[in-house]
């Protein structure tokens, strides 16, 4: 490779110049797909400079795991280790879709900058950048998840859905949180800065998360409440991962989770394209 | 200026490269909230040459250039990027162009090899492929030792180079060059007219914006110059300059009650107004005849010998380009203006 020359660099000159303007044929443009993993590459080299980002998925979940295991279960189920066959998938969907939120905050930081503009005149299949961020961050999402995973087996997480249940548990789970991305990067792209980007997100994921069957069993819940956990989608998440993972799948609640995604794809991935083109 | 003419898809075809025009706009309009930004902009640029784009802050020189590369959607008028609509057939256009914005449109967390390596990857190129075109750029614009460096961490001169690396990468027909050297030192400064002088001379066709007169004078052949959304003047650097005056003498005298002797010298000499500064031993004169540095400076030199001659000490003497107060002042009547001025005004 050329680049370990060690000659010193040299300003550049008419002639340096010249010499790497292309006289040959350019390359065809790129396909859709290639376009959107060249995004996500992009996505993972930021991690890997900035690996900080990295405590979001691990120390977090950690700490929310640990903390509602040995805080609840004692006075919910009896036990820590009874409590933590219930909790354990749902505080895995509740730390893995607070992670999506970062997609929103990733977009929203790249506008601020003028990368952005750079990639919007680029012939390449226009949702390929966002496609890439949410690629980059199925890779956290999924981190998280396993993070997770390892925490609680170690804490004694036994699923009845074995390790085939588990896997698609987790499966379904950074699925619908590609989903769930598109409507960040919708934020990302609406809103002004990070900071509200992220206020927003709290302010739509704190009530999704804990007012939902994640933490406890909504029987137990005045009746207003459980309406509102009966519409909460994220609620009908955990439910379908629950199950999957105790094996005990229930086909409404997949159905549900899956027309779900569906629609929070078809909704705000077009709504997402169209602040794209017009920004 | 028709390079390896080829007919295959996604390359330059012969009549691609001989348009005559790169870009063609007509009535362009912008506005932002009830203001103007773009009123109205008639612009026709020929390829393969450096049109110029002169104007203070907040003229509308940004807001035009990225209408013109598909960044922002135009509120009336027309604009044409070789032959192709920049609304109906964004897509043709981008293939063709490429943007150095104002701030950097580098990604400041990758290292310099990782932006050019994506950007080649983005545009087509194959793995292998788009790392050896890395390498080459960046062991053109000087950036080898800085290759694995994050961005962050590059100078403002380096950052620059490396910008307009990402936007030859793919060797545009139309690249736009947004304020290229607005707080760059001298020394980056004159790398970056050299690479503008490369790209041209390989047959892109180059439009740059620019706050300075010397800049635009130096690189392009011809210059609009534009002000509160308007073209108000537009031709060669000569044409606009002969209409300016070709540069300024400023002089300083050691004792005030000689400058009234002075005053008639130099428009003796010069052949123009002479206008006496607040300063009371300061004078300005305006250099009108010239279309050239040269002939300036020669006038200059005669009026200092003239002085001298009479008798009148000169502390201090000096010949400059005119600035672009100037040249706003000599077109408009009124000196350059930042936005905010300019949004007061309007509001009124």
């Amino acid at each position: 490779m050329t680049a370990t020359t060690t000659a010193p660099d040299r300003d550049p000159t008419a002639e340096t110049i010249s010499a790497v303007l292309s006289r040959e044929v350019r390359p065809p443009r790129p396909g859709a797909l290639s376009a959107s993993l060249a995004f996500g590459w992009r996505a993972m080299l930021k991690i890997k400079h900035v690996p900080s980002q990295l405590f979001d998925i691990t120390a977090f979940p950690i700490m929310i795991t640990l903390m509602f295991t040995y805080l609840f279960g004692g006075a919910l189920a009896g036990s820590t280790r009874e409590y933590l066959q219930f909790l354990l998938p749902g505080i895995m969907v509740m730390s893995v879709v607070m992670t999506s939120m970062y997609t929103g905050m990733s977009v929203n930081i790249d506008i601020s900058k003028g990368v952005f503009d750079r990639f919007r005149t680029l012939p390449i299949w226009r949702p390929a950048p966002m496609v890439g961020y949410i690629l980059g961050d199925m890779f956290r999402y999924t981190a998280g998840a396993l993070v997770i995973l390892a925490v609680g087996l170690i804490l004694g997480f036994r699923p009845d859905g074995g390790a085939l249940g588990v896997l698609a548990g987790i499966a379904l789970l950074v699925a619908f949180s590609f989903a769930l991305s598109w409507l960040w990067t919708m934020l990302g792209l609406l809103v002004r800065t990070e900071r509200s980007v992220m206020g927003i997100s709290m302010l739509v994921l704190f009530p999704a998360t804990f007012l939902s069957n994640i933490l406890v069993d909504p029987k137990t819940m005045p009746g207003w409440l459980q309406v509102f956990v009966d519409l909460n989608l994220i609620a009908h998440l955990v439910a379908a991962v629950r199950g999957l993972m105790s094996g005990d799948a229930v086909v409404d609640e997949l159905l549900w989770t899956a027309v779900c995604g569906g629609v929070l794809i078809a909704v705000f991935g077009t709504l997402t394209m169209r602040l794209y083109n017009r920004k | 200026m028709v390079s390896a003419a080829m007919t295959a898809e996604g390359t330059r075809s012969m009549s691609e490269a001989g348009d005559s025009l790169a870009i063609e706009t007509s009535g362009l309009v912008k506005s932002f909230g009830g203001t103007r930004a773009v009123d109205g902009i008639d612009l026709t640029v020929p390829a393969g040459t450096v049109y110029g784009v002169l104007g203070p802050n907040g003229a509308g020189k940004t807001t035009t250039v990225r209408m013109l590369a598909t960044l922002l959607r135009p509120d009336g008028g027309q604009a044409r990027v070789f032959g192709h609509d920049v609304v109906r057939e964004a897509d043709a256009v981008r293939s063709r162009v490429s943007l150095t914005g104002q701030y950097a449109s580098v990604d400041e967390d990758l290292t310099g090899m990782e932006n050019l390596v994506l950007l080649s990857r983005l545009l087509g190129y194959r793995k292998p492929a788009a790392r050896e075109r890395a390498v080459t750029l960046l062991e053109a614009f000087g950036l080898t030792e800085a290759a694995d460096r994050q961005v962050k961490n590059y100078s403002g001169g380096m950052r620059r180079r490396l910008d307009i690396a990402a936007s030859i990468l793919n060797t545009p027909d139309l690249l736009f060059l947004d304020e290229p050297t607005t707080g760059l030192d001298p020394r980056s400064r004159n790398q970056v007219w050299d690479i503008v002088r490369a790209v041209v001379a390989h047959g892109t066709t180059v439009l740059l914006t620019t706050q300075y007169l010397e800049e635009a004078d130096r690189l392009a052949e011809r210059i609009a110059v534009i002000d509160r959304g308007k073209v108000i003047a537009e031709g060669t650097p000569g044409e606009l300059k002969s209409s300016v005056g070709a540069g300024s003498v400023h002089v300083r005298l050691r004792d005030r009650w000689q400058r009234e002797q002075a005053r008639q010298v130099l428009a003796r000499v010069l052949g123009t107004e002479v206008q006496l500064d607040a300063d009371p031993v300061a004078l300005t004169a305006r250099i009108m005849d010239g279309d050239s540095r040269d002939r300036a400076s020669a006038q200059a030199s005669r009026a200092l010998a003239e002085l001298d001659e009479a008798g009148i000490t000169v502390d201090d003497f000096s010949l400059g380009q005119p600035s672009l107060d100037e040249v706003f002042l000599a077109l408009t009547g009124h000196p350059a203006e930042e936005r905010d001025e300019n949004e007061q005004e309007v509001a009124e």
